[in-house]
């Protein structure tokens, strides 16, 4: 389970949330563009600290100020993927993926192992040796999946997975998104702009307006929140 | 009206149409002439910026035969100076490139007190004219200096030594490299920082595996610009160096004090310092496309 519980001072206004999210739920959190959501995320992963408050995965404090507690972002196990996916440019496919397991040390065995396992059932095996960043949108998307996966998270943050696929790309993943994501059993935060990602893979949602949560309710409900969303198209709803 | 001129009332539509094709067939030779025009003198300024780079350099080769040349290098003064450049610039490279690139570092990705003049610090030996520099360090290394004396009094005496040559060498070049290192590290995105330091990256490691290898060619190109620099350094050396054979006398140096006596030795010694010029612009440029390259993927 993660609670949080923090504020932050940003540019224009505060973020001020306190929310909890149970394992293997996965939270849709949609809202305009500046209202908070990535830095919601980054606070989460523990690239950027909170003002006060408190952050905790499993019973386990990630951020406390009165307790004067912070962990680093690598003593996090968050599986995080950015917006661009931030896959490494001067890596393969390969090393991309097995980047997070390196930096804890396993062998070079458990390493290919664990590596081919997740390449073959992302369908990225055959294009291990190519450079990250040579690969097309669908691909890279999967390998920044599968680089988060691979190191067995407690949580997973996705900051618009699907936003850099075409249209088609975006029906066929969202399926394959979900199932992903409810096989690790842990929970999720995923930030989007289209509710119908919130309709397919969410189980709640949240909308945030200007740092703070507006309304929260079951992944079927946003589409009567109305005023305040925008599709893809920055298209009001 | 008079009988030159054209009554527009009474031309039929075919009559404008000739017209207005006419006017523009001369809006077109117009335009024409301007873009002919304007090659030409761009072509002009280009040649005239070749010759007058290219004439000095090619008046060193032709002054200079190969063979008395390749003589003037068995010089001892000429080996000596090579030696004594090739050695405290090799040197000066690699304290520029450890003390700088955790300055570049730290100055490309947080913001601190006193950033914008630390910044400016750094920056300053590019503009300081290098006898001013060579003052400035005699004044603070020197034996009277306000760390030399201290220094003086273990015994230990900087000015006029080898050592410094490599310090005048490391304080006129090091802007050269951390200017180009903050480039290169400003240049990387910082999501791929925060990408390695979810995956478990602690910040040394992320430095060593993601943003170096990303940057080693803005880095590498600016340790050859540092190195260059410090190659071609004359005046804060003869100032804090002094001009001795063998121990200060480098190849910039050299050519000053062979110029007075034997021309041929001074050809010489420029001739291989054009020519290691050559290569550094070469290396450069190669390197820096590749930097582009590498940012368009």
């Amino acid at each position: 389970m993660l609670e949080i519980d923090i504020k932050k001072g940003l540019r224009d206004f505060d973020l001020e949330v306190k929310m909890m999210i149970k394992e293997g739920e996965i939270l849709m959190l949609v809202g305009d563009n500046g209202c908070g959501k990535t830095s919601l995320l980054n606070l989460v992963a523990g690239l950027q600290d909170p003002d006060e408050g408190r952050i905790a995965l499993d019973g386990r404090p990630l951020f406390d100020s009165g307790l004067k507690i912070r962990v680093a972002p690598e003593g996090r196990n968050i599986g995080y993927v950015f917006q661009s996916y931030a896959l490494f440019p001067h890596m393969s496919v390969y090393d991309n993926v097995a980047f997070g397991l390196r930096t804890r040390g396993l062998s070079r065995k458990a390493i290919e192992s664990r590596v081919m396992e997740h390449l073959k059932a992302a369908g990225l095996w055959d294009i291990r040796k190519a450079r990250a960043v040579e690969v097309s949108g669908g691909q890279r998307q999967r390998v920044a999946l599968a680089r988060a996966l691979i190191i067995e998270p407690d949580l997973l943050l996705l900051d618009e997975p699907l936003s850099a696929l075409d249209v088609r790309k975006q029906a066929a993943m969202r399926k394959e998104l979900r199932e992903r994501i409810h096989a690790c059993h842990v929970p999720s935060i995923i930030v989007t702009h289209d509710l119908r990602d919130v309709a397919s893979i969410g189980d709640r949602a949240c909308l945030l307006e200007r740092g703070r949560i507006a309304l929260t309710g079951g992944a079927d409900e946003v589409m009567g929140w109305g005023e305040g969303l925008q599709d893809r198209e920055g298209e009001p709803v | 009206m008079a009988s030159n001129q054209i009554d527009i009332n009474r031309l039929g539509k075919r009559d404008l149409a000739e017209l207005a094709g006419r006017g523009q067939e001369s809006v077109s030779i117009l335009s024409r002439l301007r873009e002919v025009a304007l090659k030409a003198s761009l072509a002009l300024l280009l040649i005239i910026a070749i010759t007058f780079i290219a004439l000095p350099v090619v008046a060193l080769f032709l002054r200079s035969p190969l063979d008395t040349t390749l003589q003037s290098l068995h010089d001892p003064v000429v080996m000596d100076a090579l030696r004594l450049s090739l050695m405290t610039s090799t040197l000066t490279t690699i304290t520029v490139v450890l003390m700088g690139t955790p300055i570049a570092y730290v100055s490309a990705r947080f913001r601190y007190f006193g950033k914008e003049l630390a910044d400016s610090l750094i920056d300053l030996p590019v503009i300081m004219p290098p006898a001013v520099a060579g003052i400035a360090l005699l004044m603070a290394f020197g034996r009277m200096g306000i760390v030399g004396h201290y220094l003086d009094a273990f015994g230990i005496s900087i000015a006029f030594t080898t050592l410094a040559v490599i310090i005048a060498q490391v304080f006129v070049s090091s802007p050269f490299y951390i200017r180009q290192a903050r480039t290169s590290f400003e240049d990387v995105d910082i999501a791929l920082e925060n990408a390695a330091r979810t995956l478990g990256g602690s910040r040394i490691y992320t430095f060593f595996h993601v943003i170096l290898p990303i940057a080693i060619n803005g880095l590498v190109s600016g340790a050859i610009m540092a190195f260059a620099r410090s190659l071609g350094e004359f005046g804060a050396t003869i100032m804090f160096a002094g001009n001795f054979q063998g121990r200060t006398q480098t190849m910039p140096l050299a050519i000053y004090t062979a110029m007075q006596g034997d021309l041929d030795v001074s050809l010489c010694i420029a001739i291989i310092l054009v020519a290691i010029s050559f290569v550094v612009i070469f290396l450069v440029k190669t390197l820096t496309r590749r930097v582009y390259k590498n940012a368009g993927n």
